[in-house]
């Protein structure tokens, strides 16, 4: 869990990954797309790497085949000693760090934007670690003035204490851009479209940051965890009830102690008993019934951040 | 005006199963949840039986482990001989059939209610094998009816090469039950609400049906498959082209000569071609890519039933 200062130099090693989970499908046709066709990638001062993540999941059109890649990224996993019977994301995960990485070392890339979409109505979400990293709360801060009427919510997930296990988190700065609502295995256009334009813009600001644009300080608003709510269950561990029609599709939206939160097969509802309002997210999301998490409780909070760093103009690649 | 009916056989067993495909979560849970506690299904004279026809599958939360299970109920699969070699859906196909069929068997069942869901945008849908079905169009126009003003449509799978062998074929009378738009993997309060609805009405229909009640002659609207179309695709079999906005979630609805169908990944859209309006089905349904359909025409029509009445009174 190193968060390394906000960069002085411009970003020169930038990759787009998708397909970090195989069957969340914007980021593998991305991915696969830009492999044959990089140029709209490329950008005066860089060239952004395409890649495609976990390519046996996506052969295979599923999130993971042994272990969730994008929980991979922890030192304990990229660390220690290679086995045979090492699960195939965790092989992957130590590749990707030679390439991406090394993680927290010098030689990372400079910025990683990982792609992926949620079954909840999550619209269009922006997942950073935490607050204190100034060039992607810019990055964040930047979408959301281009794009007002998408509405884009800034999520941050790293919790205290906790070393970070994503896939972004392996370079100097990282982000995540989480699209829903799109079923697993299903390709939206709407939700393509949505995203190559976010990754063109993502791009266009770290082209901008190198050309020596100052991003001044400011205000901003973002999500952070408090807790996970399981689904009712039975003792069997199965399913006993669902998320409440109250509830359902509700991503970012206040849930008031006393809300109904879940409904029961048998027919009564469960309310939230918790003491104060919370916002919650990826409500009833596909990947996560089995974590036990029928949605992530968020608390609302806002934050200054510092102006960055002017750079002196990057020189063009023909210079 | 006629007053004579078709006089049918009371109908003594009916089947719901669940987990036909193990992440299509609503039938699954319905069945798992009817299991334990079957006072909503039970009708009095009539047994209704639960059953989870994919178990492994469904413990997994995946669609199949080695094929299809709603494609192998033929004469050939159901005939082959058992053994550990055999894919485990063919296996657990010919254990079905033992269980529930055959077809106009003495013990066999004679309705089997299948529970699918779908993402793709098609509401409440029931699925019809056979055109000339009196039976099932009456309990269909009932269910319609008792459904309004929830909109409920009738998809008809017969046609000669399309028609597919689906586990609920081994009755005399096979009802698919498809409610969407729902992701696999997950389950819905509202989707569970309308397939919950849809078994009701149906198990009322068979109710009043044994009872003696008479059904007058009716008409359905039903969407007929004519034919399924895939995306365009590149020299290496991937996908270059995606649902058209203007046809994503527009299941059920016209589409014209000239209308947008696909758009290319860079940016060109496909207009739908020929001279005939069709209404798509099925678009964008996530386990369809690998059977290379994005979506499937149907037509129109009125079916017609004659007047039905259990022969028992």
């Amino acid at each position: 869990m190193c968060s390394l200062p906000v960069p002085r130099e411009p970003l020169r090693r930038v990759a787009v990954t998708g397909g970090t989970h195989g069957n969340e499908m914007s980021g593998v046709y991305l991915a696969r797309h830009w492999l044959q066709a990089p140029a709209e990638l490329q950008r005066l001062s860089f060239s952004a790497v395409p890649v495609l993540a976990n390519p046996a999941a996506t052969a295979a059109c599923r999130r993971y085949v042994d272990h969730d890649l994008n929980r991979a990224f922890t030192s304990s996993f990229l660390n220690s000693r290679p086995t045979p019977d090492d699960p195939y994301e965790v092989t992957r995960a130590r590749e990707l760090n030679q390439l991406l990485g090394p993680k927290a070392s010098g030689r990372a890339f400079d910025f990683v934007l990982d792609l992926h979409n949620t079954t909840a109505n999550m619209g269009t979400c922006l997942i950073a670690k935490s607050s204190h990293e100034v060039f992607p709360m810019h990055l964040c801060r930047h979408l959301q003035l281009q794009y007002p009427e998408l509405s884009c919510q800034v999520f941050l997930c790293q919790r205290s204490g906790e070393e970070s296990y994503n896939l972004d988190s392996v370079a100097k700065n990282g982000l995540a851009l989480e699209l829903g609502p799109q079923p697993q295995g299903v390709l939206r256009a709407d939700i393509f479209s949505r995203m190559r334009t976010l990754v063109a813009t993502v791009l266009d600001f770290i082209e901008l940051f190198n050309q020596g644009t100052a991003f001044p300080a400011f205000e901003m608003e973002a999500y952070r965890p408090v807790g996970v709510v399981d689904f009712p269950r039975t003792d069997a561990g199965d399913l006993a009830g669902t998320v409440h029609p109250q509830l359902q599709d509700q991503d970012f939206q206040p849930l008031q102690p006393g809300a109904p939160i879940f409904q029961m097969f048998s027919g009564e509802d469960l309310l939230y008993d918790g003491e104060s309002t919370v916002y919650p997210v990826f409500i009833n999301e596909a990947a996560y019934y089995e974590k036990g998490i029928a949605f992530v409780q968020t608390e609302k909070f806002t934050f200054t951040v510092p102006a960055m760093p002017v750079l002196n103009p990057a020189p063009s690649p023909a210079s | 005006m006629t007053s004579c009916h078709i006089a049918e056989e009371p109908i003594k067993k009916v089947a719901i199963f669940g987990g036909t495909h193990g992440n299509e979560l609503t039938g699954v849970f319905l069945v798992k949840h009817w299991l334990e506690n079957g006072a909503e299904i039970q009708r009095t004279g009539l047994e209704v039986k639960p059953f989870i026809t994919n178990p492994r599958a469904v413990k997994k939360c995946t669609r199949y482990i080695d094929c299809d299970l709603n494609r192998i109920f033929d004469l050939e699969n159901l005939g082959k001989k058992m053994s550990e070699g055999l894919p485990y859906e063919v296996r657990r196909a010919q254990e079905i059939y033992h269980l529930f069929g055959p077809k106009d068997g003495e013990d066999s069942y004679d309705i089997i209610f299948d529970l699918h869901n779908t993402t793709s945008n098609m509401g409440c849908t029931l699925i019809l094998e056979d055109s000339r079905n009196n039976f099932l169009i009456q309990m269909f126009h009932y269910i319609k009816t008792s459904l309004a003003p929830l909109p409920c449509y009738v998809y008809l799978i017969e046609h000669p090469s399309l028609k597919y062998a689906t586990t609920r074929s081994i009755a005399k009378y096979p009802v698919g039950i498809e409610v969407g738009p729902q992701p696999q993997g997950v389950l819905r309060a509202d989707i569970l609400d309308q397939m919950r609805k849809m078994i009701k009405h149906a198990l009322d229909f068979i109710h009043h049906f044994n009872e003696g009640k008479e059904f007058p002659p009716c008409a359905i609207e039903v969407y007929k498959i004519i034919e399924k179309v895939d995306y365009p695709r590149d020299e290496n079999g991937e996908i270059a082209a995606v649902i058209h906005p203007n046809l994503q979630d527009q299941d059920w609805k016209p589409l014209h000569p000239g209308d947008p169908m696909f758009l290319t990944l860079d940016g060109k859209t496909m207009p739908l071609g020929g001279d005939c309006t069709v209404y798509p089905v099925f678009v964008n349904e996530a386990a369809y890519y690998e059977k290379k359909e994005a979506f499937a025409k149907t037509t129109k029509l009125t079916l017609n039933a004659k007047s039905i009445r259990c022969s028992v009174h």
